[in-house]
């Protein structure tokens, strides 16, 4: 391998030795972003973290005050609370959603009728997260009031519904290329066994894929943790410990969104709001990396 | 196969001088452009308060059809964000809703060399807002308290001696803003003083306009919001400080005579004494023609010298 290589090394045209410079670097400076951007927001929080926060209020207090002007309190339980329902209510309508419309493209629909499908997913997919706050806002709000005769329509429901909304066509997509990847000779097998189509998926494609498909679903779920604008406008945006899919809440990234653009540069409310953001890069993390890990797991089966 | 590659590596080479000497040459036309464009009209960079962004560009947009000297730049963000802006040098005028810190004061002035200077360019009168259905018509400070204060003990509508039909839960939906926001601070410190906080579990919406938005939706909402921001949808609360005292509407007259007790100045604020464009603007706004489009967008101008 290595002698191939500075055989090879000899002879290479000096524009080749350009583009493998460049596209080593893209892949670099991806990694160098990752660091950077987590460096840079340990960075703003760090002080307060280590020299005045106490870590044990911080994550069980719901008691969020913090523009108090005598007794500031950072409680960020109803925060945390408040981001896992909604995410769980938005996964709980996702899932079967998308697991379904993944199964229909990849296994029951004709291949004409998979393309359209395909794009309308995609077109789901392309519409932008304040657009979606909007009609959390207006249509949305009215329609919860009539439903449900709910006093209020801006409720952890109407941010679940938004942010199925969104997650399903990242669900619909990874899982879909989960099933075309198992080999099609499962399928024949199963067929020349006597199997129906149902039986095929059910007993034969859905344990073979079942890892992509739990990837699908971990992406999905961190796809609505990180969702900002569309939870900001539609929860209602309200401290408060959550009791039904019709209580007002307030997520971790609405309330940074929120309340740093007018905090003061480096005061203990701006640090606070970045080790808000520290947490809620540690539970992506957390998320993304069981994602990997169970993706690994596919390509080792 | 070789001799391909070199060529389209030369040919690559030469797309990308061509590329960059257009964008040399394209761009110094544009920048002598932008500067005499820059000699014709000055740029003003206004920023700041929510509450002061319609206005401001109400202003912006009449001035600069007035004059063709200078241009006005408007942006919201709130009033934090404008004196952030302000401390780092980086607009001309501050809008803010309430007065600028101490503190800040003294970043603004240690870091660009400059005081800002301070300007009152109108009043905002606070309106409580419920929906046009409630029948309810007036409200003391003592009872707000109750509502929104970390003690409060009014959660009702029935509390508040209300039989409210349309709000078949009962329950008062307390509509608030951004805990950061300028009308928030100002909000709590008329009903509050200085020692007490809100209750949580309000809905804290994140602009003036919102508010009364959703109040216009909502029957079971109370709410609060600039005075100019009434729609046909919600109702304004006539205000008493205490039970006994008189009620006062939020309007141009109770506002002037102080009479009504949720209203504010509202502050322009500039890195140093203003000069040039600047000073010509500001000294507009505050003349009778600037203060005309106050009245206009529903905030109280300043009392006639």
């Amino acid at each position: 391998m290595n002698i191939l290589r500075k055989k090879s090394a000899a002879n290479v045209p000096f524009s080749e030795t350009v583009i493998e410079t460049l596209i080593r670097l893209c892949g670099v400076s991806s990694i160098i972003f990752v660091f950077g951007i987590f460096f840079f927001v340990f960075r703003e929080g760090a002080g307060f973290l280590f020299n005045g926060l106490d870590l044990g209020e911080f994550l069980t207090s719901p008691e969020w005050y913090p523009t108090s002007l005598n007794n500031k309190r950072y409680g960020t339980l109803a925060l945390i609370l408040g981001t896992f329902s909604v995410t769980t209510l938005a996964m709980c309508i996702a899932v079967p959603f998308g697991l379904g419309a993944a199964i229909f493209i990849s296994e029951f629909c004709s291949p004409k009728l998979r393309e359209t499908f395909k794009i309308i997913i995609e077109l789901l997919a392309a519409i932008p997260s304040v657009v979606w706050g909007f009609i959390g806002l207006t249509l949305m709000n009215q329609l919860i009031i009539a439903v449900f005769n709910a006093p209020i329509g801006l409720t952890m429901l109407n941010g679940g519904i938004l942010l199925a909304l969104m997650s399903v066509p990242i669900i619909v997509s990874i899982a879909e290329d989960a099933l075309k990847a198992v080999p099609d000779s499962y399928r024949e097998a199963a067929e020349a066994l006597g199997a129906t189509r149902w039986q095929v998926t059910y007993r034969v494609l859905l344990p073979a894929a079942k890892n992509g498909l739990l990837a699908a679903v971990l992406l999905g779920a961190a796809r609505s943790i990180g969702e900002t604008m569309a939870v900001l406008m539609a929860t209602g945006h309200s401290v408060n410990i959550p009791s039904s899919p019709l209580s007002w809440i307030r997520t971790l990234t609405a309330t940074i969104a929120a309340e740093l653009g007018e905090v003061a540069r480096g005061g203990e409310h701006y640090q606070v709001l970045f080790i808000i953001g520290i947490l809620l890069f540690t539970i992506t993390f957390v998320v993304n990396l069981i994602a990997d890990l169970v993706i690994k797991g596919i390509r080792q089966q | 196969m070789l001799k391909m590659d070199h060529a389209r590596y030369i040919i690559i080479c030469i797309l990308v001088v061509l590329v960059c000497g257009f964008a040399i040459i394209g761009y110094s036309p544009t920048d002598s452009e932008s500067a005499a464009s820059k000699q014709s009209a000055q740029i003003i960079k206004n920023k700041g308060s929510d509450t002061m962004v319609n206005l401001a560009q109400a202003w912006a947009e009449i001035y600069t059809g007035l004059t063709n000297t200078a241009s006005v730049e408007v942006s919201g963000g709130g009033s934090g964000t404008g004196v952030a802006a302000l401390i780092n040098g980086t607009v001309d005028i501050a809008n803010c809703s309430r007065q600028i810190k101490p503190k800040e004061l003294e970043l603004a002035t240690q870091n660009t060399g400059k005081t800002p200077q301070e300007f009152i360019v109108g009043y905002d009168a606070l309106a409580v807002y419920v929906h046009h259905d409630t029948p309810l018509d007036k409200i003391t400070i003592t009872e707000l308290a109750e509502i929104y204060g970390e003690d409060g003990n009014i959660t009702k509508w029935s509390d508040l001696g209300v039989a409210h039909e349309n709000c078949p839960s009962n329950k008062i939906i307390r509509i608030s803003r951004q805990s950061n926001s300028g009308t928030y601070f100002y909000f709590r410190e008329a009903l509050l003083g200085k020692t007490q906080d809100f209750k949580l579990g309000s809905l804290d919406l994140h602009g003036s306009k919102d508010v009364v938005e959703v109040i216009g939706r909502t029957p079971c909402a109370i709410g609060y919001s600039g005075m100019g921001y009434a729609t046909s949808e919600v109702k304004m609360l006539e205000v008493a400080t205490a039970p006994g005292e008189r009620y006062y509407a939020p309007n141009l007259k109770n506002v002037l005579a102080k009479t009504y007790p949720i209203a504010r100045p509202l502050y322009m604020y500039s890195l140093g004494e203003p000069t040039g464009e600047a000073k010509a603007y500001l000294d507009w706004i505050l003349s009778p023609a600037g203060q005309k489009i106050v009245e206009k967008l529903g905030f109280v101008p300043l009392a006639n010298k």
